[in-house]
């Protein structure tokens, strides 16, 4: 079970929602991903064509908890902007605080980040802020009262797996609240691997929607979302440099 | 009556006075949005209440994919 503030989940899946091929694909890879989780991002409507469809009306929407992102904010203010407006929607008090400080590598702005959580929180919103792998930044968000911290595996959407797992060991070992690895997660052996280091849970939103087949790959980051997870509880054997028989070396039968 | 939607200037009748006859007006009476007044945001609730002026802006936003 995980906890994040009030909320419990069963699942340590989040899927975010972005660039799907179709609705009905992204409909089917949410059912089959068994998310409880789905992230959004809030944006200006089109006023001149209401008819355009919306993902939000492909979905039972009281089967998920909203977790609103503030992609887009450059800065503090603008994100605690966008966290009042989507709370405003009646659906959430959880926002994931994304606060871009680099247009190329799409990393946040730690101190803009920092900012943001510590004001939000005093607003009364549950706070996930979407962090790099910077250990003294997580224990700060910490430390602020971040409902749970985000570190980045890699940067958002390009696939590069956990390129920091020393960081993000450091950082799962030193937090009370839950880590989630959110961004870069590639392939299903990448959200494995975040869940084995220790992870409370995975935020994947292009290693799903981009891929070939998105509600296969839904399903197959569920399971390595699982296997991660069991492996993580069940405990690893220590690394050794030379090779340890798993056959007894007792009673080997030979020939006289 | 001139209003800035979503940074579109647009003029509509006097008759457009709430902000819930301008949904109706947009077509939008339906659709989960939220709307921010002159930099205010507004709950639900208060949408037939909120009065229009000319010179208001309004941001109409909602919830798209997003990661």
């Amino acid at each position: 079970m995980l906890k994040i503030g009030q909320y419990q989940f069963e699942s340590r899946l989040f899927l975010g929602t972005g660039k799907y091929p179709d609705y009905d694909i992204q409909k089917q890879a949410v059912e089959q991903s068994q998310t409880e989780v789905l992230t959004f991002s809030v944006r200006r409507m089109n006023i001149f064509d209401p008819s355009l469809p919306n993902f939000l009306e492909k979905i039972d929407p009281e089967k998920y908890t909203f977790l609103p992102n503030t992609a887009g904010a450059k800065n503090a203010e603008e994100a605690v902007r966008i966290a009042r407006l989507a709370a405003a929607s009646g659906r959430c008090d959880m926002i994931k605080v994304e606060v871009i400080g680099c247009d190329r590598t799409l990393l946040p702005d730690p101190v803009e980040t920092l900012k943001a959580t510590e004001e939000l929180l005093k607003q009364g919103f549950t706070v996930l802020p979407y962090t790099s792998d910077d250990v003294v930044l997580a224990r700060k968000l910490e430390e602020a009262g971040a409902h749970a911290i985000m570190p980045g595996a890699s940067p958002i959407g390009s696939g590069q797996g956990v390129i920091n797992p020393l960081n993000l060991s450091f950082i799962i070992e030193q937090s009370n609240v839950p880590v989630l690895v959110d961004a870069g997660i590639g392939s299903p052996a990448d959200a494995a691997y975040a869940m084995e280091l220790g992870a409370d849970g995975v935020l994947l939103n292009t290693a799903v929607s981009g891929a070939e087949d998105p509600v296969k790959m839904a399903e197959a980051m569920k399971l390595a979302v699982h296997a991660g997870r069991f492996g993580y509880e069940a405990g690893r054997i220590p690394k050794k440099d030379y090779a340890v028989a798993s056959s007894p070396e007792e009673g080997i039968s030979v020939r006289n | 009556m001139n209003l800035v939607i979503n940074g579109n200037s647009m003029e509509l009748g006097d008759e457009v006075s709430s902000v819930t006859m301008l949904l109706e007006h947009l077509g939008l009476a339906e659709k989960p949005l939220i709307i921010e007044h002159n930099q205010d945001i507004l709950q639900k609730e208060h949408y037939r209440q909120v009065m229009l002026e000319n010179g208001d802006t309004l941001e109409i936003v909602h919830f798209v994919g997003g990661g």
